[in-house]
């Protein structure tokens, strides 16, 4: 997997007025690393993502999956919402088979791969209930699941645990690096928390506020698993807030 | 837990049948006081009709084969009214432009009462089963297309868009994301339309010519002064309606859980 992002630039049209989302974004992500993008609310970080994922195309700029131009949704990457987005008419399995359903693998085929997922996530006995039966942090694992289950490259996750209390939050944090180690897929992981982005992080982009621009991509070797409470991990937490607090004073 | 007379007291809705209780008192005395079958006829006639509904009446059919045609009649219009106002409601949910061409059309026609398409329905396709189709249709029509096109247009937008991550093409979005994320609200839709529907068949009905169905015979009815018959006739009416709205319901209740549930 190579993932290109080249002097992207997004612009939006309000009430006839442009205003600048986000300026000049370059990195390139490499193969199986955890890339956090950090940022204040309305940074377009969002929007940065959802440009990856070949759901809005850049105003300026390219970005390249494997060396080819991303110009719509494919299955290279799946997309993880912070409103989970699964379908409420149907039950946890169904949510998970739905990609392969829409791939026209067969049934059997697809319950045995939605299965192998469902225990991946460790929610087997809940295949068939309803996402509604679910708190919102098994919810999000079933999102997550559903989109494992096409086998992407890449995961694109857009706040994914916003909604989460504090304590789920932790959990599914620790959760989401055991997958990512067991599946060795490149993880891209949009937040607005320090603290979250220094926890999972091999490098994270910090942007300015709006019109987003790059602050600086922070490199974290800490090893893993992290300890929120040791002084290199303070250490690190306290630079990036200083890289965002910075800003906030300039403006 | 075993039966007792307090907990069935409690449990039972007396507020619920205290109205139509008071009507059925205040009818059987007015009908007394009234004394005249051409105005007011006692309950025990109208039951009498209603005991009977499969004989004769004064050679116009039975209440129940009346019945039984009218909901053919509505069931035909609704079909017809439901065949273009779903797929024109989804399209016109998914695209701005075809929304922005039948905009303005659907709101220039969506308040004329489907009565007043009754002399226009007599020109064009004279007194018969065509008529009352197109009534019927005009009525069920709105209700449908509103509610399909309110049912697409909330449809949450991560819905559509995490299916198209996944990779569903636009037709499997339609198939397998619009339609079941719209249905609870297209089938409010189909509801409502169907009531309208069951009014519009009876009104259609009454037009100058016909000679079947529930509102013929009340109509004719009318004719002879079998008061009892009319009201029967109207009973009737109203418990179909019912039992129709009860079944909408009952698989609302049972199929749409999710959409009170999933917040």
């Amino acid at each position: 997997m190579k993932l290109e992002i080249n002097h992207v630039s997004k612009v939006f049209l309000q009430r006839n007025e442009v205003s600048p989302a986000l300026l000049d974004i370059s990195t390139v992500v490499l193969d199986e690393e955890f890339l956090c993008i950090l940022g204040p609310s309305g940074c377009g970080k969002t929007t940065l993502l959802r440009m990856i994922a070949g759901l809005e195309p850049p105003t300026e700029g390219s970005i390249t999956i494997d060396d080819e131009p991303v110009s719509g949704p494919g299955r290279k990457m799946a997309m993880i919402f912070q409103d989970y987005s699964l379908y409420p008419w149907r039950t946890v399995i169904e949510n998970i088979a739905f990609g392969l359903e829409v791939q026209d693998v067969n049934r059997e085929t697809r319950m045995k791969v939605a299965g192998s997922y469902l225990d991946l996530i460790g929610l087997r006995e809940f295949g068939d209930n309803y996402p509604y039966e679910l708190s919102g942090g098994m919810r999000q694992r079933v999102a997550v699941a559903r989109a494992l289950a096409i086998d992407p490259s890449v995961l694109l996750m857009d706040e994914p645990f916003g909604a989460l209390d504090a304590q789920t939050r932790n959990m599914l944090q620790i959760e989401i690096l055991k997958i990512w180690e067991k599946t060795r897929k490149t993880i891209l992981f949009v937040t607005h928390s320090v603290d979250e982005a220094v926890f999972l992080a091999d490098r994270i982009m910090v942007l300015t506020s709006r019109p987003g621009k790059i602050k600086e991509i922070v490199a974290i070797d800490l090893p893993r698993p992290r300890d929120r409470t040791s002084p290199d991990f303070a250490k690190i937490r306290r630079y990036v807030l200083s890289l965002i607090d910075e800003h906030a004073i300039v403006q | 837990m075993g039966f007792t007379l307090k907990g069935f007291l409690k449990s039972f809705p007396f507020l619920k049948i205290a109205l139509p209780l008071i009507i059925i008192v205040l009818w059987a005395v007015l009908s007394t006081l009234i004394n005249n079958p051409f105005i007011l006829p006692d309950i025990a006639s109208v039951l009498e009709v209603l005991l009977h509904p499969v004989s004769d009446i004064q050679g116009s059919g039975s209440l129940l084969g009346n019945a039984l045609i009218s909901l053919g009649r509505v069931i035909l219009g609704f079909s017809v009214a439901c065949l273009i106002a779903i797929p024109l409601g989804i399209v016109m949910g998914r695209s701005e432009r075809v929304h922005d061409f039948f905009d303005s059309a659907v709101q220039m026609f969506r308040p004329i009462p489907p009565l007043a398409w009754v002399p226009l329905a007599l020109v064009w396709f004279r007194i018969g089963l065509t008529a009352m189709v197109f009534i019927i249709a005009i009525g069920a029509f709105f209700p449908v297309l509103l509610n399909t096109l309110d049912g697409v247009k909330s449809i949450k937008k991560t819905w559509v868009e995490a299916a198209v991550t996944l990779g569903a093409r636009e037709g499997q979005v339609l198939s397998k994301v619009v339609l079941p994320g719209a249905l609870p609200t297209i089938w409010t839709g189909l509801r409502v339309g169907f009531g309208i529907a069951w009014m519009c068949v009876v009104a259609a009905e009454m037009m100058p010519g016909t000679n079947s169905g529930i509102g013929y015979l009340i109509i004719n009815s009318w004719y002879w002064s079998q008061v009892d018959v009319i009201i029967a006739g109207i009973i009737v009416i109203g418990i179909i309606g019912i039992g129709v709205d009860f079944l909408f319901k009952l698989v609302e209740r049972k199929k749409f859980m999710w959409r009170e549930l999933d917040r």
